[in-house]
């Protein structure tokens, strides 16, 4: 089994989670899907640290986050696939 | 694995059984801290629980307050317990409600006497009782005897990759076993609360959870002056990866694994539906979290966590995991448990389950956790509102 740099909770997800200390930009990533046990790659477009979301498609201002397949809030700046997501770009629907 | 049918445990008077064998000296109120922080001083085998507050509360305060100290002198990891405060009446009521426990407890009021001479007959009676509570010994208890909490804190995502989930491996695997759990954190469960609430196991608990979470919003959104975004997620939350309170959410519900909750509890109250899992409304701060379910009764608890909350409890052992290498080697002596190998694939969640299993036996029967080697005490209070 090659190393898992990111996991995706669920095939509905359009983020993942950097499981690394880093991954840098251009980066070939592996990446594994949890509820289906599949494995997908994504170049990296930015530095993640550990812990940080990349985006596992190009989304656009207004489109919502899925994770754990539910929706985790909004984009709030258009963010293209390989890309950090974090609160730079993406906001509560909450408060 | 199989797992183990018993524990070694401190039978009590009322058939619950602890963890530990804590002789307490609970002030009533503030200003009552000194002379039972002097006792303890005193006294070896013994610990004093000051906090802040206790005066002028009134209404569902000041109910809270007293189903707090109530709760936990009742807590099964508490042998004896001396009550000292200002005034009798308070004090009383409180001595006479864990007194129905059957375990040994005494009050002391401090008007009229002053701090010296009540510190010396506190101290006698307090060695009376830690004496009596040294000779107690561990003996098996079924594991339905365990009474588990869980909160997490400092997380990031990791925990809810694999930390919180390890937890939600335990559940589904103890609660067949008769085991009392128990989830709380009510903010935190925000953008979660919908699916929370299916989890319900009767349409009653599902209303009553719908009631409390309804009840936290709108009091959130009439006391918030802009958004809660500065607190929830909080900066280490952030730092961690978890970008909005709806992400935080969902994996904070990973702790509760496919288990449905049977009731919903007031903070601090203690469960009376038999075995399973229970709700309890409580806020997301960790100290005040765990000493509420400490006062409802719960003797053990599992604390996942990310970027690296370090809280322990008084009567409570709070057992340590987190899925975070960094945490992990970072912060190690805080760490009981580390399943970061299911970040790497090097361990799968079952396998963290059981080795999260086999830790809380080894703490129910007395090994001491990371926060108790450290000397983390943190007793705190949840206040509803300002006093009169």
């Amino acid at each position: 089994m090659s190393n898992t740099d990111i996991i995706i909770h669920d095939e509905k997800d359009n983020v993942g989670v950097v499981v690394i200390e880093k991954i840098t930009p251009e980066q070939d990533c592996n990446c594994w899907i949890m509820e289906n046990d599949k494995s997908i790659s994504i170049q990296s477009k930015d530095e993640i640290p550990l812990g940080h979301k990349i985006a596992m498609a190009d989304l656009n201002e207004g489109d919502t986050i899925l994770k754990y397949g539910h929706d985790i809030g909004k984009v709030v700046k258009n963010i293209k696939k390989g890309e950090h997501v974090h609160v730079h770009n993406v906001k509560t629907k909450k408060w | 694995m199989e797992i183990p049918e018993s524990f070694l445990g401190y039978k009590r008077e009322n058939g619950r059984a602890g963890t530990r064998n804590h002789v307490i000296i609970l002030p009533v109120d503030d200003i009552s801290n000194a002379c039972a922080e002097a006792v303890a001083n005193n006294i070896k085998g013994t610990i004093a629980l000051p906090h802040s507050y206790g005066r002028l509360q009134f209404g569902a305060d000041l109910e809270l307050h007293f189903r707090t100290m109530i709760g936990t002198g009742k807590n099964p990891n508490v042998a004896a317990v001396i009550v000292v405060g200002i005034e009798p009446k308070w004090t009383k009521r409180i001595v006479d409600a864990i007194a129905t426990t059957g375990k040994p407890v005494e009050g002391f009021s401090i008007e009229g006497v002053g701090d010296i001479d009540t510190i010396a007959k506190v101290s006698k009676k307090a060695q009376e009782f830690s004496m009596w509570a040294s000779e107690k010994q561990r003996e098996d208890c079924p594991m339905s005897d365990l009474w588990i909490s869980v909160k997490c804190g400092e997380s990031d995502t990791t925990s809810g990759l694999a930390s919180n989930p390890t937890v939600g491996n335990l559940m589904d695997k103890l609660e067949p076993l008769g085991v009392h759990l128990c989830f709380g954190e009510t903010s935190e469960l925000t953008g979660a609360e919908t699916v929370c609430e299916k989890r319900g196991k009767t349409p009653e608990a599902q209303a009553k959870f719908k009631k409390t979470w309804n009840d936290y919003n709108d009091f959130i959104l009439k006391e918030a002056t802009d958004d809660l975004s500065e607190s929830q997620p909080t900066a280490g939350n952030i730092a961690g990866g978890l970008t909005t309170i709806e992400e935080k959410a969902f994996g904070n519900f990973q702790k509760i694994g496919g288990c449905q909750f049977i009731d919903v509890l007031e903070p601090a109250e203690e469960p009376t539906k038999g075995a399973g899992l229970y709700f309890m409304d409580t806020s997301s701060a960790a100290a005040e979290c765990v000493t509420l379910q400490a006062a409802g009764g719960f003797n053990i608890h599992l604390f996942p966590t990310g970027q690296g909350n370090i809280i322990g409890n008084p009567i409570e052992p709070v057992i340590k995991l987190t899925a975070n290498p960094l945490t992990a080697k970072t912060m190690s002596e805080h760490i009981d448990v580390d399943v970061s190998k299911i970040l790497s694939r090097e361990m799968n969640l079952s396998q963290a389950g059981d080795e999260l299993i086999k830790s809380t036996l080894r703490v129910a029967n007395g090994r001491l956790t990371c926060a108790e080697a450290l000397g983390h005490k943190e007793f705190v209070m949840t206040k509803l509102y300002r006093s009169a």
